[in-house]
């Protein structure tokens, strides 16, 4: 059983006992202990199931690269599923439960798929889920569905909070071990600012566990010291608890901090996405343990030799009483001797080698008097929810059974990988090194800055160095170096510190154990824990094909589990060179990809949730509108008022009685969204003869005259009123969504084409409130206000005037987009309520009402006016729209008139703009289409137009529409059908598209 | 992500800030121009494998435009420029051909 | 007529780590034009009461204050009241020179940022090194706070003040606090 020894552990604090619970279970830890080492010290050694065979699992790492032990942990709006017991940190009222399994964790029917496994092969969802088709959608897609995931998703709303911050430094190291560390004193005395992320909340890494010493003290002293004297630099900071999540371009690094995972009652924000610009990033990530392939290596209590050490030291736990140690290399030999040391009983070592003579660690490890099996293996593990024994064999032949031990953990090293995400996520190449039989970074192939330099450099154990006084030393040199190219003066007289040296016996590859494993052994060979993914589903991929790496990754889900393959990968890809019988660099590795390890999708979106997801526009008037029944409409980032509904009144009937009264008596509307853009300067006019499709140099001061623009391909992209303000300045009145960026588009043109042509353009849309005084009753509102003449003498159509309107200094333009007598009064935002006020308090005689968008395209659309987005859609010319008498003839050119000119834009069969009145009075389906004579290639009926814009006409009382119709202008009267999605056929009537006062007689007041 | 800098106010700062716009240096046609012409200002656009030209406009910031010689595949920057100009000017030429010698600057269209 | 109201009626908020104003309204004037031109110079620094900055920089002194915010754009700043006299005096001033003179003081929200932690509160939400080495003195930064355009400057080592559109004042009142939120310091440049 796995148990807590009376020893303590380097990071436990003993006098501070933790209350937490495991599927309900009440459960006791320490203060420093993980929830791993708390679970293991309470013999909870089954913590979850994998994924496709349901298999029972126990921890097998101690660190981020742990495949297995993954619970929900929290409930409701903290409930979070796959989080890594060995990466969470144990905290007072910790809730975790296992996953993956059903009813229980103990007893699960999904198991019984391991019974199966003959028949769920590697590529058995592409082989399962083919035949017949009509199976995709009701019966596989359910079944893949409920099999996908591992954990819950979360139902509550996230009750946390996260945040991004941008930080930049000269240097970024990440990893806080010894490496990283030496790596930062050195970097930091150049005087630079160096930042170092360490993921876990101590320093120094694995160095402590694996002992030894440096400058002649032990290393949790030597990291005590260097702690010490990085304390007294400025100039650098050490960030616990944050990882190195993803480096990407020009030094841009992703760390993610955990702020409250560890308490969560503390206050702040639970994450923190740091968005780092680094000069240059050290990486001094360590390596990771990589298991042996051997049958039944996914029994719980099967554990990396590495992490069953850091589980001894770092928190006292001891993971079984009696562990056999099995491994490739001399580096494990210190978990059988820690082990010996702890009074536990280690009753073998197979060592895959068979050495001349014994390293130093074999020595030790002879002279505590364990038995020392060379060249011996693990024919197979016994057990089925626990390690029992082994049965042991030669690592030469083919698995017969030599003896068998009884046991109850087995610790296995298969050598070291260097952890090279980092270096490889932003395209740092690899070299195969036979020596360590791992990756190692290419030192000659970094990833490349904006300047085209390596941007990144390892240190330590990421470099593939992994005795101590090699890593001190890389890491030493490694920042020396950096410093150096990045052109900081480095002070000389400082070198690596020297650490304890140990002859050590060199690794011997082993990818398959025993080497000549049967296929019965090969089919309990686990590669991917999680996903579980065995030898011979690798070896079956191979022998169908999937030679690539990548294809037999996908094929297999061999590294596509939560943990992306961090202890399967090196093995995977062996096992497949040894299928295909290539070298492993022949083979090569599969893509790394950010972020290293899991990270919050909350951390990701930062403080953008709630009223902070994204930018909402209000005008002056918006808290009025709020106030006063407003249903909103959203019209890009604005807020514009829909309707301003009455009591129970509905939607509907608001925006039925707002278009009345606007006809009959008077309507406000809130128009403080329409671009204005003041264009100016001795070539003004002539840029906006460029940029307008009519006439604007002609206009004279004080009038007005709507415009359209188009693009270079001659598309309608906004309309508006221009106003020309005096001898070379205009104002330009943009759609809503057209200010910014038409404004853009305006300044490209200047800058960009016509640089040399005199202009400046102000984009001055916020700088005014306006008010749109619209309806029979609107010249008596304002003379009500009083101030300034807006007779139709003095304030004619299409005439503008500067004044005052009681008392407030505005601009008043006599447009009208409803076609009724109608005023737009401009004045500074922030009078802009006060005026809306004094305009609703007029008196109850004129019959003053607020209305919304939807009343104003009613109102718009009763006068056969267009709307950009309704009537265009990007692929219109006004030429389309009936709109040619605003397309200036004289003109030698403006943009998209030499692409009018395309033998496509002056094609009569374009489809026209009329009016659609249905034959029984009932409002056509916005975006309907008419069907006519034939079908298409596909058999589809053709189509012969479609509906651009259609609403019920109070005034009218009838349904009106517009659309694009084939030859429309020349089919006035013509019946055509537009079948409805609601499966109804709908006839309409072309028409004249002005439905309401053709000659204009009600504006021209 | 790219950290570019702007020749206007001087500010070097991450992509963010700005907006790309596409190759730099076109010439425009107009009514009068060939079918051929207009096709090819309109349409056709070098994608190149390596160094390119292109628009940028520091949209965040000072929300002037300018140009940037940049390899599209390693994502080198090796200069911005003022957009007010109708080929690369030759210290970025330079710059380009101190760090691909093969480089050739040809005509722009 | 009433008194102007600024976009959130001076709210303010000191219940994080940095007190929040909104300020204003305050006068602004954008000037367009060619600012090697002496006398554009001149009447630039006429009505902003201080010399004309360098790229990149601002020059404040009280109410009054010039920014400079692009090759061929000046901000000047003046008391709210003042801005109607001051936009007379630069267009008589400019009257025969090729320049723009636009009132965009409703146009704007402005807000101040007060403590310790002020860098930080703008580090999260702005792509800018605010390092004390990196941003300092008369430094004057256009870019962006989270999804919206923005320009700031520090007073003084604990305090900025950051200039917006009108319209998203109440966004980048919401941005802030919860920038400043209690319990997020990052103690990055301590």
């Amino acid at each position: 059983m796995s148990t807590r020894l009376a020893t303590g552990g380097r990071l436990l604090n003993t006098a501070k006992p933790v209350n937490f619970t495991f599927n309900g279970k009440q459960l006791r830890g320490y203060e420093g202990d993980t929830l791993a080492s708390a679970l293991l010290a309470n013999d909870q050694m089954l913590m979850g199931r994998s994924f496709k065979y349901h298999r029972p699992r126990g921890v097998v790492a101690a660190g981020p690269e742990e495949p297995n032990a993954l619970v929900n942990l929290g409930r409701e709006g903290r409930f979070e599923p796959n989080q890594r017991v060995t990466t969470t940190e144990l905290f007072d009222g910790l809730e975790a439960s296992s996953q993956n399994h059903w009813p229980s964790l103990e007893f699960d029917v999904g198991a019984i798929n391991t019974h199966l496994s003959k028949f769920l092969p590697a590529g058995f969802y592409y082989k399962m889920f083919m035949y017949p088709r009509s199976f995709w959608k009701h019966v596989y897609e359910p079944f893949i569905r409920h099999s996908a995931g591992l954990g819950k998703a979360p139902k509550a709303r996230d009750e946390d909070t996260y945040e991004h911050f941008h930080a930049y430094c000269d240097v970024l190291i990440v990893g806080g071990g010894v490496a990283g560390l030496e790596a930062a004193r050195t970097a930091g005395r150049s005087g630079a600012r160096v930042l170092l992320l360490e993921q876990t909340n101590h320093f120094g890494g694995r160095a402590p566990v694996d002992g030894g010493t440096v400058d002649g003290k032990p290393v949790d002293k030597f990291v005590e010291e260097i702690l010490e004297e990085l304390s007294q630099m400025e100039n650098v900071q050490l960030r616990p608890r944050t990882m190195g999540a993803g480096v990407y371009d020009h030094g841009y690094v992703l760390g993610y901090e955990q702020l409250t995972d560890h308490a969560p009652a503390k206050a702040g924000p639970r994450h923190r996405l740091w968005r780092i610009r680094a000069g240059h990033v050290i990486t001094a990530t360590g390596a990771i343990e990589r298991p042996l392939s051997f049958a039944g290596n996914d029994i719980p209590g099967v554990m990396l030799a590495g992490a069953m050490r850091d589980y001894l030291v770092n928190f006292g736990v001891s993971v079984g009483d009696r562990t056999v140690l099995v491994t490739n290399n001399d580096n494990a030999y210190l978990t059988a001797i820690a082990l010996k040391h702890a009074g536990l009983d280690v009753p073998a070592i197979l060592d895959a080698r068979v050495l001349p003579q014994d390293s130093e660690l074999v020595a030790q490890a002879r002279a505590l008097g364990i038995r020392i099996l060379m060249g011996h293996a693990i024919s197979s593990v016994k057990g089925g929810k626990r390690v029992t024994g082994v049965a042991i064999c030669s690592q030469a032949g083919e698995g017969a059974v030599l003896e068998e031990i009884a046991c109850d953990a087995v610790a296995m090293s298969g050598g070291w990988s260097p952890v090279v995400h980092l270096w490889s996520h932003c395209g740092g190449k690899l070299r195969w090194d036979s020596k360590r039989a791992c990756f190692s970074p290419d030192v000659d192939n970094p990833p490349k800055g904006a300047d085209g330099v390596g941007f990144v450099t390892t240190a330590g154990a990421a470099s593939g160095m992994f005795p101590l006084d090699d890593v001190l030393h890389d890491a030493h040199a490694a920042a020396d170096g950096v410093m150096t190219t990045l052109g900081f003066k480095m002070p000389r007289d400082i070198s690596a510190p020297s650490a304890t040296r140990r002859e050590e016996a060199p690794l011997a590859p082993v990818w398959m154990m025993p080497n000549g494993a049967s296929a019965k052994l090969r089919e309990k060979t686990w590669l991917d824990y999680q996903n579980d993914v065995k030898v011979s589903d690798v070896r079956l991929a191979a022998q169908e094909g999937f030679v690539s790496v990548e294809h037999a990754k996908r094929y297999t889900t061999l590294g596509m589990a939560t943990d992306q393959g961090k202890l399967s990968n090196i093995n995977g890809l062996a096992t497949l060179a040894g299928a295909l019988d290539a070298e492993i660099p022949t083979v090569g590795t599969t893509t790394f990809r950010p972020p290293y390890h899991p990270i919050s999708i909350g951390a990701i979106g930062g403080g953008a949730r709630g009223a902070t997801f994204q930018p909402l526009r209000r005008t002056p008037m918006h808290g009025w509108h709020d106030a006063n029944g407003a249903e909103w409409e959203p019209v890009g980032q604005w807020r514009r008022p829909y309707a301003f509904k009455r009591g129970s009144e509905s939607t509907h009937d608001a925006v039925m009685r707002e278009v009345k009264n606007v006809r009959e008596n008077l309507g406000l509307l809130d128009a403080s969204t329409l671009g204005k853009i003041i264009v100016k300067g001795p070539d003004a006019g002539r840029f906006l003869d460029m940029l307008y499709t009519n006439m604007m140099s002609t206009l004279k001061p004080g009038k007005c005259r709507y415009g359209l623009m188009c693009n270079e391909n001659g598309f309608l992209i906004d309309d508006g009123v221009v106003a020309r303000v005096d001898e070379d300045t205009w104002l330009c009145h943009t759609t809503t969504g057209g200010a910014e960026s038409i404004h853009a588009h305006m300044e490209e043109w200047l800058q960009t084409e016509w640089w040399d042509w005199q202009v400046y353009v102000a984009n001055v849309t916020e700088q005014y409130a306006q008010i749109a005084v619209v309806g029979p009753n609107a010249r008596q509102a304002l003379e009500r206000l009083g101030g300034m003449d807006v007779s139709k003498e003095t304030l004619g159509f299409m005439d503008w005037a500067d004044g005052t309107l009681g008392g407030y200094p505005c601009r008043v333009y006599r447009i009208s987009f409803s076609g009724e007598l109608s005023y737009e009064i401009a004045v500074d935002a922030s009078h802009g309520q006060a005026l809306w006020d004094a305009l609703m308090a007029l008196g109850a005689d004129l019959g003053v009402m607020p209305y919304g968008t939807e009343a104003l395209h009613i109102l718009r659309a009763e006068k056969g006016f267009i709307m950009i987005g309704d009537e265009t859609d990007g692929t219109v010319i006004p030429q389309d729209l009936g709109l040619n008498w605003a397309i200036s003839k004289k003109k030698e050119d403006y943009l998209g008139k030499r692409a009018q000119a395309r033998s496509h834009m002056t094609d009569p069969e374009r489809w026209q703009l009329v009016g659609l009145e249905t034959t029984d009075g009932s409002t056509l389906p916005d975006g309907a289409y008419a069907v006519g004579e034939g079908t298409n290639d596909n058999g589809q009926r053709n189509t012969i137009g479609r509906v651009t814009s259609s609403y019920h006409s109070p005034n009218l009382n009838k349904g009106i529409a517009m659309g694009l119709v084939l030859h429309g202008p020349d089919r006035m009267g013509e019946v055509i059908s537009f079948p409805g999605v609601d499966g109804k056929v709908y006839e309409a009537r072309i028409v004249d598209p002005v439905f309401y006062d053709k000659d204009g007689e009600k504006q021209n007041v | 992500m790219l950290t570019i800098h702007c020749p206007n106010c001087g500010v070097t700062a991450e992509e963010t800030e700005f907006h790309a716009h596409g190759e730099a240096h076109l010439k425009r046609f107009g009514p009068g121009s060939s079918e051929d012409e207009f096709e090819g200002y309109l349409f056709m656009r070098k994608n190149p494998k390596g160094v390119h030209f292109e628009r940028w406009r520091h949209q965040y910031g000072c929300g002037k435009w300018f140009h940037v010689a940049r390899c599209t595949m390693t994502l080198e920057v090796f200069g911005s420029y003022s957009a007010q100009t109708v080929e690369p000017p030759q210290e970025i030429i330079d710059a380009i051909q101190d760090r691909r010698p093969d480089f050739a600057a040809g005509p722009a269209r | 007529m009433s008194d102007p109201v600024s976009a959130l009626k001076n709210i303010s908020d000191d219940t994080g780590l940095v007190t929040i104003s909104e300020i204003g309204p305050i006068g602004m004037i954008t000037l367009r034009g060619d600012l090697s031109d002496k006398a554009l110079v001149k009447a630039a620094v006429a009505a902003g009461g201080v010399n004309l900055p360098e790229q990149g920089h601002c020059n404040t002194q009280g109410t009054q204050g010039i920014a400079w915010m692009s090759p061929d754009e000046l901000l000047i700043i003046c008391a709210y009241a003042d801005v109607q006299d001051r936009l007379a005096d630069l267009r008589e001033k400019l009257a025969g020179s090729h320049a723009l003179v636009v009132n965009v003081s409703d146009a704007r929200a402005v807000f101040d940022i007060k403590g310790d932690h002020a860098r930080e509160v703008i580090a999260k939400l702005a792509p800018v090194d605010m390092h004390p080495d990196q941003f300092s003195g008369t430094m004057f930064r256009r870019t962006r706070f989270a999804q919206v355009p923005a320009a700031y400057w520090m007073p003084d080592g604990t305090s900025a003040r950051i200039v917006c559109f009108r319209s998203v004042a109440q966004y980048m009142f919401d941005l802030l606090k919860t920038a400043a939120m209690p319990g997020s310091e990052v103690r990055h440049y301590a």
